[in-house]
């Protein structure tokens, strides 16, 4: 068995790393399962890039509503407290520092923090963009939610990005199926690692250098 | 006296000609004005420029004026939700032109526009190649990308309830684009499931005032989705 987190875990280690009335946008991809792991005793206000704060769980069976879908265009639901506003003020909250957290997917994720996640410039398919290089910008803090290597075993902590960068200098901490990693001022510092992990075998997976949190 | 609304959604785009830029909400399926895009279609305009956050699903909305050849020109954030789509198709025969705009900066211009906004400076996608060619300039040590405001010839939007003013209130996420796009454009169409008398929407309630508003089509409950 290989060693490593399993997404759900990693998406239960991430939510439990998310402190009380934190106001959370959670990308599309990988993060969204973030939103099954919150802890029931914090206050977490997800953002729904489309025009939602305080959206809730996916409804029952034939309680869909097509009025009221999050950014993956999935039906959900809206908790007491929730609001709707309008494309330009969910883009102003973004933009002006507004949401505490963003955790978004990544296909690399630089040693200064630089981000690549909207095109691998694969020519068959047009590309989209979507909000992700808003949310890099403007969130008070990005963090990643990846699998630490490609299908090929290439990795995607990388010393420059190879692909299209979403946003220069964003990401502040990394979460993959290997470890847990901060992005410090000169580059990758492990803040922890997945059972059975050595630093060696992490920086065999791992295109920069690494350094152990003080 | 003031009357916005129009007998039908073909009566409500009297003036659509061809190589007209048209903003068109939604996001997703909701807040999709699928009337006034059926209408579209029907008045044979072609050479559109479309500004919307998609390029259509399921062949409807948006993705029905593209399948038709109608839409020169998409201006828009995220195009390729489906792999096969009207689209996708039509990008790669060379017979639409993308403008890819990260979303909250397509909003911000079109808010630019409708509010007597010349421009705008963003740290969005600076340093990216969405920048490329783009006005650049450092402020407060970061880099930013000017950014010019965004204008429709016509916006179609879809609302819930408009008074006879054209003041509107709208429904859950479906709200979207709508407000913003009703701000910047010569013409605004909305398209409701109900118009109701002066004084029945709550002031307080409303989201856009009627002055944004130049023309209503009552097309019921949910439209023709």
């Amino acid at each position: 068995m290989s060693k490593g987190f399993t997404r759900d875990q990693l998406a239960a280690r991430i939510a439990r790393d998310i402190p009380d009335g934190w106001y959370v946008n959670l990308g599309i991809g990988l993060p969204t399962l973030i939103a099954n792991h919150l802890p029931p005793d914090r206050e977490i206000v997800l953002h729904s890039e489309n025009g939602i704060l305080g959206m809730g769980p996916k409804p029952g069976d034939n309680a869909a509503d097509l009025d009221l879908i999050n950014a993956g265009k999935q039906p959900i639901t809206l908790l007491p407290g929730g609001a709707f506003f309008h494309h330009a003020d969910s883009f102003a909250m973004i933009r002006g520092g507004h949401l505490d957290l963003v955790v978004l997917g990544a296909f690399e994720v630089s040693a200064g923090g630089d981000l690549a996640n909207w095109t691998v410039d694969d020519n068959s398919m047009p590309p989209g963009v979507g909000g992700a290089m808003d949310l890099a910008v403007g969130a008070k803090h990005v963090w990643i939610m990846m699998e630490h290597v490609t299908k090929k075993g290439e990795p995607r902590l990388v010393e420059s990005c190879r692909y299209p960068l979403t946003a220069a200098r964003a990401v502040h901490r990394i979460y993959t199926d290997l470890a847990v990693l901060d992005v410090g001022a000169d580059g990758f510092v492990v803040r922890d690692m997945a059972p059975g992990m050595s630093l060696g075998e992490l920086e065999a997976k791992t295109g920069a250098p690494l350094r152990r949190a003080a | 006296m003031i009357d916005k609304l129009y007998p039908n959604a073909a009566a409500a785009l009297e003036g659509l000609r061809d190589g007209a830029t048209v903003l068109i909400s939604g996001f997703g399926d909701a807040g999709v004005p699928f009337a006034l895009c059926l209408a579209v279609l029907e008045t044979g305009a072609r050479d559109l420029t479309v500004v919307a956050n998609n390029a259509g699903f399921a062949g409807k909305g948006v993705a029905a004026l593209i399948d038709a050849g109608r839409v020169a020109r998409i201006i828009c954030s995220f195009p390729r939700s489906e792999p096969d789509s009207p689209f996708v198709r039509q990008y790669k025969a060379g017979r639409i032109a993308l403008e890819l705009v990260p979303q909250g900066t397509l909003g911000e211009r079109m808010r630019a526009a409708g509010a007597g906004i010349a421009g705008f400076y963003t740290r969005v996608s600076a340093g990216t190649r969405l920048a490329e060619g783009k006005e650049m300039r450092e402020i407060d040590g970061h880099q930013h990308v000017l950014e010019r405001p965004l204008r429709g010839d016509f916006a179609l939007v879809r609302a819930e309830k408009a008074d006879r003013w054209g003041n509107l209130v709208f429904r859950k996420a479906a709200r979207n684009f709508g407000p913003v796009m009703a701000t910047a454009a010569d013409i605004t169409v909305v398209e409701v499931a109900e118009c109701v008398e002066n004084g029945a929407l709550d002031p307080e309630a409303v989201v856009t005032p009627s002055v944004y508003v130049d023309r209503i089509v009552v097309t019921g409950p949910g439209g023709p989705r």
